[in-house]
């Protein structure tokens, strides 16, 4: 299983601690949300970053005012086909300004992943025989943007107005 | 019309592009069909019984000269030489192969024509009204709002996985021919108190297995807003949205689960914080689209009644014609002219190349090179000025498309049913076929009067068969073909779904049966009653008996 | 009941057969009838090797009468496949 941040193939330095497994004494977590709901001073008081893992059931609602605290959020795609961690992202970005990473696991598919990047998504667990190298093509599929979303950049309709010199 | 700048261009060939490559990569087993399937449905493209189907858009309805050629050039090309209009104003080829589709894209591309979104879990087509910018009870033409919706849902990354499709139409005349009643999203087009126009929007409306009538989710939406608040719309029901269950995964499924105000304080919370955000349209942009959709140049011309009552009155086929398919145009001297596609004995809304040829020739003769495409799977010209009335008619009858039939008995909706489509239970055409040649005498179809019969191979309703005067659902019972009828659906602004007749029938007694119903609709008739409005009055038990009671055995026997 | 292997050709969507050559074939008089059922399993059994080789899409087995013109599908739905539209 790769992992991809930013643009690069990078090792992940965070241990994926299963529901109800032991969480270990030292270094980076990701854990589930029932976990971190049932102990997050004792996870916080290890002094390491935490991540917590959302299940597509679970909107990053839950842990609204627990996010300046999380450096990682993991959102799962159970199947591909199920769209609603892309509106979760969009929402830990624009509605919570979340800076830390927010990161796609589970069915992780080449063919997604600028959507993924579109709406926030900053790092990607990837199954594949060229991980980097399909991420990399995927994300220059396209130049053009006719909506706004997470990523900031600028749409056709923002770009065609902005050449007009009258437009403050 | 729209026409394209170099930013529309760009992302079409770049969609094209990675489409190949998605192809390329299915054909060599990097992708499997299951992962596969919701790319090429993303670009129109369905595994039916015989081939690989593809069903192109024309968005709203609206169609240049040249992109009908470019269809007529498809079907030749790549197809077996017709296509076939939908009930959501799109074309569909049946023989397509999955290793020619990128090049038919490139095709299409370079007539500004894209299959974006025309099938998946997304938002497709934005279908209207087929007479916008023309007909004379419209507030304003529809269509630029139309267009911006357009761009603003292709390769949206946030809804290209919702839990089902995502079907939006959109009316600017309050007699809604667009059926934005049974749309995921439907807005017609309202002034406000200082008479600015805007638009009331409803949300939950569908066919199909559960078949519902859309609440109004708000009264008034500028139309400066009406991207974010579809946002707010498409986000609740991105996160909310059953995906347990295929069948219970559309919108109006969870708006009636939760009840409309419910979905509508989540809708309107979500509003709040994005309404004055990049989605609220910048005014630059509706005056650039806008400007597209300026009317032709028409010339000042005086209405030709005199002397169209005198052809009338020489040529009755003529008077016929004027009467069902010559529809009051806005602007004096103009009329909009329907071309049936349902001739008898032709399979609904299909149309050989070089017809399609003809139909782009007249369009640019009559019509300043337009043409638009009805949910009624019609073709419309309209903006024909009324002194070519009489010379456009013969042009038509040679091709037969001046069947004056609009509106009545013949003119059926059809979807292609078993006969193509691999999600069928009965074949739907010959059934319209049988009917159609059942009624085949104008004048008792046009004494008949206006009157829908809508046709569906299955559940899945593409027909529309709820919202028919007569609705005939195909199902299969033991393997063989039945057909259920339902009576009083109606896709206006009254909307109303269809009250199930009574069992299934075989096919050699639908016909039959239409006509025992249609007997009984004149007996009972007021004065000037459609049909719908006389079962609207008598209710269902006079046709029940008219088509299950003893008499009717007999009738059968 | 006899039976026989329909799919769909993955690169042009046609409707193929199997024979007994594991080839695909448009002409269901060209196709492999399979009389007993441990026979029909096994093809089937080989048909979906040919899916995971990206030949074709969803082979299944369907009931089949034969006639002196042929081997005929008993289902209106795989006739349609077998011989085109009805209209």
């Amino acid at each position: 299983m790769a992992l991809i941040r930013g643009n690069e193939l990078v090792a992940d330095e965070f241990a994926h601690v299963a529901d109800g497994a032991e969480i270990p004494a030292h270094g980076p977590v990701l854990v589930g949300l029932e976990q971190w709901q049932a102990g997050r001073e004792t996870l916080l008081a290890r002094g390491a970053p935490v991540g917590i893992r959302l299940r597509s059931d679970q909107s990053p609602e839950l842990v609204a005012s627990d996010l300046p605290r999380l450096a990682l959020v993991a959102l799962e795609f159970p199947k591909f086909r199920d769209g609603r961690a892309y509106s979760y992202a969009r929402i830990l970005r624009e509605r919570y300004g979340y800076k830390g990473e927010i990161r796609a696991v589970g069915d992780v598919l080449m063919e997604q992943l600028l959507f993924m990047v579109r709406t926030g998504f900053d790092a990607f667990e990837i199954e594949s025989d060229d991980p980097l190298g399909q991420f990399r093509t995927a994300i220059g599929d396209f130049s053009v943007w006719y909506q706004p979303a997470a990523d900031g950049r600028k749409t056709a309709v923002q770009l065609r107005h902005s050449r007009r010199p009258s437009s403050s | 019309m729209y026409r394209y700048d170099e930013f529309d261009h760009k992302l079409v060939a770049e969609r094209v592009a990675q489409f190949r490559r998605q192809v390329s990569r299915r054909l060599l087993g990097e992708l499997t069909e299951d992962q596969f399937r919701p790319l090429r449905l993303m670009n129109g493209l369905y595994l039916q019984l015989h081939a690989y189907m593809l069903r192109v858009n024309v968005p709203y309805g609206t169609l240049a000269s040249k992109q009908m050629r470019k269809f007529a050039h498809v079907a030749r090309t790549y197809d077996r030489g017709f296509g076939h209009f939908t009930t959501r104003q799109n074309i569909q080829y049946n023989w397509i192969k999955l290793e020619q589709t990128a090049d038919i894209l490139a095709a299409l591309a370079e007539v500004e024509v894209t299959a974006i979104q025309s099938s998946g879990n997304c938002v497709r087509n934005i279908t209207s009204d087929q007479y916008a910018g023309r007909a004379r009870d419209e507030i304003a033409d529809p269509r630029m709002y139309c267009e911006l919706l357009r761009q603003y849902s292709f390769l949206h990354p946030e809804f290209s996985y919702l839990p089902r499709k995502f079907k939006i139409a959109v009316t600017g005349s309050p007699n809604d021919r667009a059926a934005v009643a049974v749309h995921d999203i439907g807005m017609r087009m309202h002034l406000n108190e200082a008479g600015k126009p805007g638009f009331e929007v409803l949300v939950g409306g569908g066919l199909g297995r559960t078949p519902y009538i859309a609440h109004t989710i708000r009264k008034w939406v500028a139309p400066e807003h009406i991207l974010s608040y579809v946002e707010a719309i498409l986000r609740v029901y991105n996160i909310h949205g059953r995906r347990d269950n295929i069948h219970k995964a559309r919108i109006k499924i969870i708006v009636n689960q939760m009840g409309i105000d419910k979905y509508r304080t989540l809708v309107d919370e979500e509003w709040e914080r994005i309404k004055d955000g990049p989605l609220e349209i910048p005014q630059e942009e509706i005056d650039r689209i806008h400007a597209y959709f300026a009317p032709p140049p028409y010339e000042q011309l005086e209405d030709a009644t005199a002397s169209l009552d005198e052809l009338r009155s020489r040529d009755l086929s003529f008077d016929r014609w004027m009467k069902s398919n010559v529809v009051a145009h806005k602007v004096r001297g103009y009329a909009i002219v329907n071309l049936s596609l349902k001739a008898p004995g032709k399979p609904p809304g299909d149309v050989s190349a070089d017809v399609m040829d003809a139909v782009a020739d007249l369009a640019d003769r009559y019509s300043f090179g337009e043409i638009r495409v009805s949910h009624r799977q019609n073709l419309v010209l309209v903006d024909v000025r009324q002194n070519d009335l009489h010379a456009l008619w013969k042009e038509l009858q040679a091709l037969e498309l001046a069947t004056p039939n609009i509106g009545t008995i013949t003119d059926i909706i059809c979807c292609p049913g078993l006969d193509y489509c691999g999600l069928a239970n009965a074949r739907s055409i010959p059934v319209a076929q049988d009917i159609a040649r059942h009624f085949i005498d104008i004048d008792e179809a046009a004494d008949i009067g206006q009157f829908t019969i809508n046709i569906s191979g299955c559940m899945n309703a593409c027909g529309h068969h709820h919202v028919g005067h007569i609705g005939i659902l195909g199902v299969d019972k033991r393997g063989k073909e039945f057909f259920q009828l339902t009576l009083g659906g109606s896709s206006d602004q009254n909307a109303s779904l269809g009250e199930r007749l009574g069992p299934g029938l075989p096919q050699h007694e639908v016909p039959t049966a239409i006509a025992a119903i249609v007997a009984a609709y004149k007996e009972l008739r007021a004065d000037g009653e459609r049909f719908l409005d006389t079962y609207r009055r008598v209710g269902i038990e006079p046709f029940k008996e008219a088509v299950y009671g003893p008499e009717a055995k007999k009738a059968v026997a | 009941m006899a039976q026989m292997i329909i799919a769909n050709r993955l690169h042009d969507g046609a409707v193929v057969f199997l024979t007994a050559k594991e080839d695909w074939v448009r002409s269901i008089n060209d196709g492999l009838i399979l009389e007993d059922e441990a026979e029909q399993e096994r093809w089937l059994a080989t048909a979906k090797t040919h899916e995971a080789s990206c030949r074709v899409i969803d082979p299944i087995l369907i009931d089949v009468v034969v006639g002196e013109n042929g081997p005929r599908p008993t289902s209106i739905r795989e006739q349609i496949r077998a011989f085109g539209p009805t209209v």
